[in-house]
């Protein structure tokens, strides 16, 4: 029954940036389609995650041509969850920068061009959450990558175009990848088919199935910002408008995560690159914090935090059992939020006090206590404070890494290692946000000439000392939007325990790939 | 599996091309690498598609087992596709950056009188400079009315002096 909802997801997001693009010139109609696609997304999304969760996957054969032939839409709890998550982000952040777009007279935003490819973002992003294919998957990064190059050169000054291409290039050069990826798959298999390759892939010989499977991890990796992989980030995304940079912060980088989640689960139920994972997971971590201690520039700050928290979940998914995946599932979707609320605190941060930088910034919390609170919950959650949802998230992880160790003797001194890497990592985070609000909120404003501290030592500003000027206003649109985002935060926390079933019901559903391949062809592959 | 040797080759020639002219610093060259190793994953999905065989159209009388397979071939065309509609954003990025060089350390932050002033300079000159066109023209109309010799030096004069502003 619900099958019928699948396909809008992807389908209503396209129809509305035609409308948008159409609707360029009348603002607030614009304004209305994107809202309420993006609305009526989020509706469909919750009740497919419903429906889901208790009658099965959701199947879609698109045009009646039968799997493998044609494009299969899977709808499992894993998408589900991802697309309930992403499609509250993408609305809540298109309501904050509608907020800032009528402040500013749209001339960060340009209004006409940001929904209709802002909407084409969102759709890349729901159609990966639910192919059925790789090919698919394929077609929808780049849909999406599409979208993001526009958003993230927006406007085209030259600092944007710098910081563009070097994304633009890393993208492309994963997408090469990844289209090799497919293109050798279909060689060796005869099919993209996701439910069919579980299959498929694991009758081949060893050596062929770990090239596939790490060409397609370097693909992943590339988009999730993993630790080698992961230099562009940093560079490429404080750039960018504060709603551009909250949704890429939050999604982009979750979406790589997922295909990987999928790699490893279901495409590849043979293969194993647990200790691969393992190390990288742990560098990805401890790199990725070290890159964010010296940062002077929250944005840079927070895209650093990024790139390290990475490692937690491919830490968990290198894990592999279900106490493993659930943890990773549900730290997923506590970053999502957590990224997107503090890049969304520092757009409010940046407009009420004219610098991102922490050598500019002081007397915030008197200026204005609100601002404190909406940056002071999630920073706290980020690094790991109990009882928020980020140190739920982290001792999930912590315990499957126990049970793991205890189950696999002879990994454990690895699992061991990467454990204390995590907790390190959650400290060094909790250090650089302290940090951070000891200077710029509880630092008074005249302290701020001459002032001479050890926290400050080591600090290296941007490379582009990006110049701000303070407007020391505050749309309430942008003020609701961000206060949405730090509730949900705080309801991850509150409602940690319905989440975690949930979660641990959708990792059961990804260990078991018999089910998905019989959900997908219910009469058997031929 | 059968595979064409030509093809084979032809796709790792255009791999090493790409990917040699990608790692250069300009960004014409980035795009020009990016289309060659776009081609040449094209050409290695359609490799996979294996020997080819009739065209891929079900119908009475034809054996499946005698026409290629046309899976690849529909993910060829999607990725041309997804190549063209980059090349062309790639294209607009490169020319914009390129206009941000030509206007240096000013980039986008022209003023606007400064802008109002240079636009009045211009729309001036272009009136001067029509109006001795004009002047030119109809010289050389009424030369040519009265003594044609005349008439022909005076058109190759106005195409030398033509030709020297034309310089930059």
């Amino acid at each position: 029954m619900t099958a019928v909802l699948v396909p809008l997801v992807v389908l209503l997001p396209l129809l509305g940036a035609a409308g948008a693009l159409i609707l360029g010139r009348h603002r607030r109609a614009q304004m209305a389609v994107s809202l309420g696609v993006l609305a009526a997304v989020t509706v469909i999304a919750a009740v497919l995650l419903v429906s889901v969760d208790a009658n099965g996957p959701a199947v879609v054969y698109v045009g009646g041509w039968d799997a493998p032939w044609g494009i299969t839409l899977v709808v499992d709890r894993l998408s589900a969850i991802m697309l309930v998550i992403s499609a509250i982000m993408l609305l809540v952040v298109l309501v904050y920068s509608v907020g800032q777009g009528i402040a500013d007279q749209h001339r960060e935003t340009p209004v006409s061009i940001f929904h209709p490819s802002y909407l084409i973002l969102s759709a890349g992003v729901f159609n990966a959450f639910i192919a059925g294919d790789l090919f698919n998957l394929y077609v929808g990064f780049e849909i999406l990558l599409s979208a993001s190059y526009v958003l993230l050169t927006l406007g085209g000054t030259g600092e944007r175009i710098r910081a563009g291409v070097t994304y633009i290039i890393v993208s492309l050069v994963s997408s090469l990848f990844f289209l090799s990826a497919i293109a050798l798959v279909y060689g060796a298999t005869g099919t993209v088919n996701i439910a069919q390759l579980s299959v498929r892939l694991a009758e081949l010989p060893g050596e062929v199935q770990l090239m596939l499977h790490l060409l397609l991890l370097i693909a992943f990796g590339i988009k999730a910002a993993v630790f080698p992989l992961s230099f562009w980030l940093p560079d490429s995304y404080p750039t960018a408008p504060a709603p551009v940079t909250a949704v890429f912060a939050g999604l982009l980088t979750k979406v790589g995560v997922y295909a990987i989640i999928r790699t490893e689960t279901v495409i590849f139920t043979e293969s194993d690159v647990t200790v691969l994972l393992m190390v990288i997971g742990g560098l990805t971590m401890l790199i990725g914090i070290l890159g964010a201690l010296t940062q002077a520039d929250i944005k840079r700050l927070l895209s650093f935090t990024l790139v390290s928290h990475i490692g937690y979940m491919i830490f968990g998914i290198a894990l592999g059992t279900q106490l493993g995946y659930t943890a990773t599932i549900y730290y997923v979707v506590h970053h999502i939020t957590v990224q997107t609320t503090l890049f969304l605190t520092t757009g409010l941060i940046e407009r009420f006090g004219g610098a991102t930088s922490i050598n500019r910034l002081a007397g915030l919390l008197k200026a204005s206590p609100l601002l404190g609170v909406l940056f002071f919950i999630p920073a706290l959650n980020l690094g790991g404070i109990p009882p928020f949802s980020g140190f739920l998230g982290k001792t999930g992880l912590f315990l499957a890494g126990g049970e793991e160790a205890a189950a696999d003797p002879a990994n454990a001194w690895l699992v061991w290692i990467v454990i204390a890497a995590g907790a390190i990592t959650s400290l060094i985070t909790l250090y650089a946000l302290t940090r951070f609000w000891n200077m710029a909120f509880w630092r008074g404003r005249r302290e701020l000439e001459g002032y001479e501290s050890v926290l400050l030592g080591s600090v290296l500003e941007a490379p582009e000392g990006a110049t701000v000027t303070a407007t020391r206003t505050t749309p309430v649109l942008m003020v609701v939007a961000t206060s949405a985002l730090v509730m949900l935060t705080v309801c991850l926390t509150v409602f940690a325990g319905p989440l975690f079933e949930l979660t641990g019901r959708a990792a059961a559903d990804l260990l078991d790939a018999g089910a998905y391949v019989s959900t997908v062809f219910p009469g058997g592959i031929r | 599996m059968t595979a064409s040797l030509t093809l084979v080759v032809l796709m790792a020639v255009l791999f090493g091309a790409g990917v040699s002219i990608m790692l250069e610093r300009s960004l014409t060259r980035v795009l020009i690498g990016f289309l060659l190793v776009g081609n040449a994953v094209n050409i290695l999905i359609y490799l996979m598609s294996g020997a080819p065989g009739l065209a891929p159209i079900l119908g009475e009388g034809v054996d499946p087992d005698t026409i290629s397979d046309p899976l690849p071939q529909a993910f060829v065309l999607t990725a041309i596709v997804i190549n063209l509609g980059i090349t062309a954003f790639m294209l607009a990025l490169i020319y914009r950056s390129w206009w941000l060089a030509q206007l240096g350390a000013k980039g986008d932050l022209v003023d606007d009188e400064e802008d109002m002033v240079e636009d009045a300079e211009e729309a001036a000159d272009l009136i001067r400079s029509s109006a001795a066109d004009d002047q030119a023209i109809q010289d050389l109309i009424d030369a040519s009315d009265e003594e044609p010799d005349e008439g022909l030096e005076l058109e190759a004069s106005a195409r030398d002096r033509d030709d020297e502003e034309g310089r930059p």
